[in-house]
């Protein structure tokens, strides 16, 4: 049996779908139930929903669907059981020291090598959660509990973009330049987000990543074929 | 084909639209206008669609000219100075703008904001279904980033059917700013009582450091009751953010998707604009309203927008020295 969610505004014209406060695969299942449902239904009056970890932030137009009336279609799906994960995605990965600066403090602050640290990183499957940040910038969830590591106290200066960071149990696969609190351990020649491409996004939140690891002459060869617009990371259906 | 030259412009100067609607939940940034009723307004008094592109000034304000033919403007937001060829327009204005001419609108009495819409459609590429500019990301608008001087947007569809300027009767333009009101939540439950009623209060002005994307909350520092870290979540425009520092951020146009502090209030949407339009210097407190409240506020400015738009032909009550000089109304008087 699982809790009632809680309804949050945000305003008029966004309803805030809670179904806990912690970072959770059960959880977040929910969030992604409601996301499908709705989109299934096509209600008018939504104009677009966010899915993160923990709810369901619905945009919709106050003048044509009342809260009212979305509480209740809401309430009416809340019991749909989760749809499994749409797809895996396979991206590849170069742990490369170039790439992977920080793998070697990973490594000794876990009293591991860095073979172990990138066997364990590219050794599990991730749960897309949700994008913020930026466009593409995506939030990964299932990290090893052997690669748990606080945020830097201080951020670093900014990284390259497509880049692999690990921190407090999640990783992040970045779309720009940024600096960062995270700690690197590689680089996908995959854009999670290109303008020359379409779709210009790949992966849905609620999808599963993992992570293949690549050399770097092979990470070259597709950064090249990515650049075009190609999509490099290969992808299969769980359903 | 008739296009719109950028003459000058100052920075902050973007093309925006209705807003790259439908790509939040990739992390992707709304953008679009920062005052949205007076951005519709713009565009309706031309016959667009009320969120089809236009241009957003800033307080660097711009100058265009019309290249190829007569372009059909009009301005509406806040209360900025429109020159036409040097002779004063009122700030909201419909107007033809010929071959030769030069349209200046530049920072005025108040106001932070002023939108310029074209009669016909600006003719770029959209992106993600919308021509909206985040410079944060280059998306969007001309190569992603502010307008500068020297471009040329071309504009499809052009007419000309304005003829002599006329001024934009709407009233409902004219909106107070010495409250702000705001629908409390998500997370007003990370507040005691008594801070969201100093929340309330304020007395709060926009600081200085505000942005398309946040407006920093200058006024008392806010405590929280249970942290101020949350597990991120979706973030409306007009959610008011409390980091840890205890200073408001208001997230406006350019927000982020999602965010991981708590949100103490949402401003109302038909509120957003009025607080966009605010200068530093201007004082206001915050009510907080019901959905129910807020939603006929909405309704009200959707009806105001939905009315036909009146219009009266402009009456030239100043006559600048260029213009006297040209009618030589005053050459007998200085001729030797």
């Amino acid at each position: 049996m699982s809790i009632a969610p809680r309804f949050l505004d945000a305003g008029e014209a966004a309803l805030v779908v809670e179904y806990g406060l912690h970072i959770d695969p059960a959880i977040h299942d929910r969030v992604m139930a409601l996301d499908a449902s709705l989109a299934a239904k096509s209600v008018r009056g939504i104009r677009e929903t966010v899915p993160t970890f923990r709810s369901l932030m619905i945009h919709y137009d106050p003048l044509t669907l009342d809260r009212a009336s979305l509480v209740k279609i809401v309430e009416s799906l809340d019991a749909t059981p989760a749809p499994a994960a749409r797809k895996r995605w396979i991206v590849p990965c170069c742990y490369d020291p170039a790439f992977g600066e920080d793998l070697g403090h990973i490594a000794k602050e876990k009293g591991l090598t860095v073979e172990k640290v990138v066997q364990l990183h590219a050794g599990a499957t991730y749960r897309a959660y949700m994008y913020g940040f930026a466009p593409g910038f995506c939030y990964l969830g299932g990290a090893p509990k052997e690669l748990t590591l606080s945020r830097r106290t201080t951020p670093r200066p900014p990284t390259l973009s497509q880049v692999i960071m690990i921190a407090d149990g999640m990783s992040i696969i970045t779309t720009i330049s940024m600096p960062t609190g995270w700690w690197l351990v590689g680089r996908t020649p995959e854009r999670f987000f290109s303008r020359n491409r379409n779709p210009a996004f790949l992966a849905e939140a609620g999808d599963q990543i993992t992570f293949e690891p690549i050399d770097r002459a092979t990470y070259d060869a597709l950064d090249a074929r990515a650049e075009k617009g190609e999509v490099v990371a290969r992808s299969e259906s769980l359903s | 084909m008739t296009s719109l030259k950028i003459l000058t412009a100052g920075p902050g100067v973007t093309l925006q639209d209705h807003g790259r609607d439908g790509y939040l939940r990739y992390g992707v940034t709304a953008a679009g206008a920062m005052d949205r009723l007076a951005h519709a307004a713009a565009n309706l008094a031309l016959d667009n669609e009320a969120g089809a592109v236009a241009i957003e000034i800033s307080l660097g304000g711009i100058e265009v000219a019309a290249e190829g033919g007569a372009l059909s403007l009009a301005v509406a937001g806040g209360g900025f100075e429109v020159l036409l060829d040097g002779v004063k327009l009122p700030g909201w204005v419909r107007l033809e703008l010929a071959p030769g001419s030069k349209l200046t609108i530049r920072a005025g009495v108040g106001g932070a904001w002023t939108y310029l819409a074209v009669a016909g459609q600006i003719d770029l590429p959209p992106f993600l279904n919308s021509l909206s500019t985040h410079t944060r990301s280059a998306l969007g608008g001309l190569e992603g980033r502010g307008l500068a001087a020297g471009d040329i947007l071309p504009i499809a569809g052009a007419k000309a059917q304005a003829g002599a300027p006329e001024r934009l009767l709407t009233p409902w333009l004219q909106r107070p700013t010495d409250v702000i009101r705001a629908v409390l939540g998500p997370q007003d439950d990370y507040f005691s009582e008594d801070q969201i009623e100093v929340f309330r209060q304020g007395p709060w002005t926009v600081s200085p450091r505000s942005d398309r994307m946040a407006f920093r909350l200058d006024g008392p520092r806010l405590t929280h009751a249970r942290g101020f870290h949350i597990i991120s979540d979706g973030i409306a425009m007009g959610s008011i953010q409390v980091p840890g520092d205890g200073q408001p951020l208001a997230l406006m146009a350019d927000r982020q998707s999602t965010g991981g502090y708590p949100k103490i209030a949402t401003i109302i949407a038909p509120d957003v604009g009025r607080l966009a339009q605010l200068r530093p210097n201007q004082a206001f407190r915050f009510k907080t309203v019901s959905v129910d409240d807020a939603v006929a506020a909405r309704r009200a400015d959707a009806e105001a927008l939905a009315a036909p738009m009146e219009t009266e032909p402009v009456i030239r009550r100043e006559f600048p020295s260029e213009f006297l000089l040209s009618v030589n109304l005053i050459g007998g008087a200085t001729a030797g």
